[in-house]
């Protein structure tokens, strides 16, 4: 093949008009959308705030060399003050989103997973805006459309949108004229959690009639809790054997509805264990739970007619630290062995070592908690569990007051709806699917998205 | 009724709660549920205090004592006083730029501060040691778990065999031979694990979340209107 050399001058002429030629005819210059007109922007009416509909007519240039528009968005009147406290504001976005990656990924405790993050956070610092916010692009939406819900905006705060074409090829258009200031206000009553108020209030409802007809005479009758029934055998064992009862009120704060309903059933359990004459243990991850646990179990020694065999040293603190307050309870049982150990709150990554150690000593163990991705631990390691509902039925079981009863049965009239609204969503959603129905798969959408979305 | 022990505290909770329910729909309202989240959080500052002090008082007498273990009440109160005596006077912290001069200027958790040593090369490799013990754990309850003692054991022995085998590139050349876009290639056990995940699974954990939601809606109305107050010592 004879090699092409340039080296002649004319030679290099033609190749530039060549090459010249080639780009002209391969890449021809286009010229960038024309941008969308008549942007409208306004409050979205009867919701909590923030949130701003946007509108605007299409630009003129044709829809297939159209890729999409960009929403763009600009806050006012915004001061240095401001530009800092959104600075901190940024900041504790940053680490709450790592705080849920830690969440997912991993069995830590929230206030372990939020110092964590915050560390990290502070090592890498978030950007500080240092003036006053430009033009921010907020979303693209497809090329077809023409109207944008913008979320996540300040409440009463004032806003400017504008909107550029993109074209097939990248470019941008010019950004339309932009919008009237607009300010996402907060409605008095949020329309979108209507729903949900209309559930809040039928089971309240329910529940309060059922407490009623129970304090009137109504017999209830509640299906037997293994786990609870065993209460009185853990204890009576715990008494034979001359050994400790073990009580963990889970790792939260008293702010979980979990730890309050542990705290009750230690009440319960407490009281027995007066009767019974056999030691309650109760080492605690929070210093307000030791006060209230204290409360509780004196109170129960109390109505047991013991209280003299009171002993609050046996209810203690120990750490708010996850895995501290785990390697102190592991090491506790390993060298006390309690013969029962009672597992009742709010439990993470935790929960598997406590079992696994109750079991190692061969102490009769039963759990209870709300936290569904614990359940599967405790019911491979501990001889009974209250999954989810039963945990907090459990005050009211051990109780037997009508009135505690009756609250259990208005829950059921909860569950009745519940199971009417999904055979309802189950039954429109199959005939959605077979006659492809555009108003059926609007009563779905506003099932899975207005009912269950609130 | 007791004014200070039972009625007050029971008025605290019915109206904190109906705040809280209140500000869910109201926005306008919704910085008094904020308000009084606050108010918890002042209490629990206090408690922290509380739990100190009882934290010495229980190893002080362990160690007064000279019980079993007691040597390690001696190890916990030596970490709790120097992690104290670290965080209160701010050892090894760098003072904020804008104060160069003022030494309490400084970040108590700022990168290269005792209190971040400790945490960093301490707390977090402790956590990390109990942490890990859950390999071990989860290895031996799954032994007990699994035993094919009865029909719904078995059951859960091969659901498990699925999703185990499905998560790993074992399980994954094992079916490799079933076509993927034939009328048998959700029977690959990539694909059987995901199945299973996404249906039986999901469904199990909603019916869960659904009594759990009802449970919790339950308990809260029946503490905010006093019906149970077992939690503040008195339950009968």
């Amino acid at each position: 093949m004879p090699r092409i050399e340039l080296r002649n001058p004319l030679a290099w002429i033609l190749g530039a008009l060549f090459a010249a030629f080639a780009c002209s005819t391969s890449a021809p210059a286009s010229a960038p959308p024309q941008p969308p007109t008549e942007l409208s922007a306004r409050d979205k009416p009867w919701d909590g705030g923030g949130v701003i509909f946007l509108e605007w007519t299409a630009s003129t240039t044709p829809l297939d060399q159209l890729q999409g528009y960009e929403v763009l968005a600009r806050e006012l009147g915004v001061t240095a003050a401001e530009l800092a406290d959104q600075t901190e504001r940024a900041a504790d976005a940053a680490a709450e989103r790592e705080t849920e990656s830690l969440l997912e990924g991993e069995g830590i405790a929230p206030e372990d997973a939020d110092q964590q993050a915050r560390l990290e956070v502070r090592a890498d610092p978030v950007a500080v805006p240092v003036e006053q916010p430009e033009w921010k692009s907020i979303a693209i939406v497809p090329a077809g459309q023409t109207d944008y819900e913008a979320t996540g905006l300040e409440k009463d705060r004032s806003y400017e949108f504008a909107i550029r074409a993109i074209g097939a090829d990248k470019s941008l258009s010019a950004p339309s004229a932009s919008s009237p200031p607009v300010v996402p206000e907060a409605a008095w009553f949020n329309l979108s959690k209507l729903p949900l108020l209309v559930a809040l209030v039928l089971i309240s409802a329910a529940v309060l009639v059922f407490v009623v007809l129970a304090r009137g005479g109504m017999v209830m009758k509640i299906r037997t809790i293994a786990g609870l029934k065993a209460v009185d055998e853990a204890v009576g064992r715990a008494t034979e054997m001359g050994r400790s009862i073990l009580y963990i009120n889970g790792i939260q704060d008293m702010d979980d509805l979990q730890t309050v309903a542990g705290v009750t059933v230690l009440g319960r359990v407490a009281k027995t264990a007066a009767e019974y004459d056999a030691k309650i243990e109760v080492p605690t991850s929070r210093s307000l739970v030791m006060t209230a646990s204290r409360e509780t179990v004196h109170a129960s020694y109390f109505s047991a007619g013991r209280p003299d065999a009171y002993n609050p040293d046996l209810i203690y603190y120990v750490t708010d630290e996850q895995f501290g307050f785990v390697a102190y309870v592991s090491g506790m049982m390993t060298r006390e062995k309690p013969a029962a150990c009672f597992y009742m709150g709010s439990f993470f990554a935790e929960s598997l070592i406590l079992a696994e150690t109750g079991n190692s000593v061969g102490a009769i163990q039963i759990a209870g908690t709300a936290n569904p991705s614990q359940l599967p631990f405790f019911v491979a390691a501990c001889d009974y569990t209250l999954i989810g509902e039963e945990f907090f039925a459990a005050s009211a079981y051990l109780s037997g007051q009508p009135d505690q009863l009756g609250s259990l049965k208005g829950q059921d009239v909860g569950k009745i709806l519940a199971g009417l609204f999904i055979l309802v969503g189950v039954v429109l959603a199959t005939i959605q699917a077979i006659s492809g129905s555009t108003g059926l798969e609007e009563a779905v959408r506003f099932l899975k998205d207005v009912i269950l979305g609130s | 009724m007791q004014i200070l022990t039972r009625l007050i505290p029971l008025l605290i909770t019915g109206i904190a709660g109906l705040v809280m329910i209140v500000s869910a729909f109201i926005p306008y309202t919704s910085e008094w549920g904020k308000i009084a989240g606050q108010f918890f959080n002042i209490l629990a500052a206090f408690a922290f205090v509380l739990g100190g002090g009882n934290l010495l008082k229980v190893h002080l007498k362990k160690i007064s004592d000279q019980g079993a273990g007691w040597g390690y009440s001696g190890v916990v109160l030596v970490c709790f006083l120097v992690t104290l005596f670290v965080g209160l006077f701010k050892i090894g912290t760098y003072p904020n730029p804008s104060y160069p001069d003022v030494h309490f200027s400084g970040e108590t958790q700022g990168t290269g501060s005792g209190f971040w040593w400790a945490y960093e090369y301490v707390f977090k490799p402790l956590t990390a040691t109990m942490f890990s013990i859950l390999a071990f754990y989860v290895a031996s309850a799954a032994f007990r778990a699994f035993r094919a003692k009865n029909f719904e054991a078995i059951l859960l022995l091969g659901t498990a065999f699925i999703i185990l085998l499905g998560s790993v590139s074992a399980g994954v050349f094992l079916t490799d031979w079933i076509p993927n876009a034939g009328p048998f290639g959700d029977l690959r056990l990539e694909n059987l694990r995901i199945y299973i995940m996404q249906v039986f699974n999901t469904a199990g954990t909603r019916a869960i979340m659904i009594g759990i939601a009802l449970g919790i809606a339950s308990t809260s109305l029946k503490i905010m209107l006093g019906i149970d107050r077992s939690f503040l010592g008195s339950g009968d």
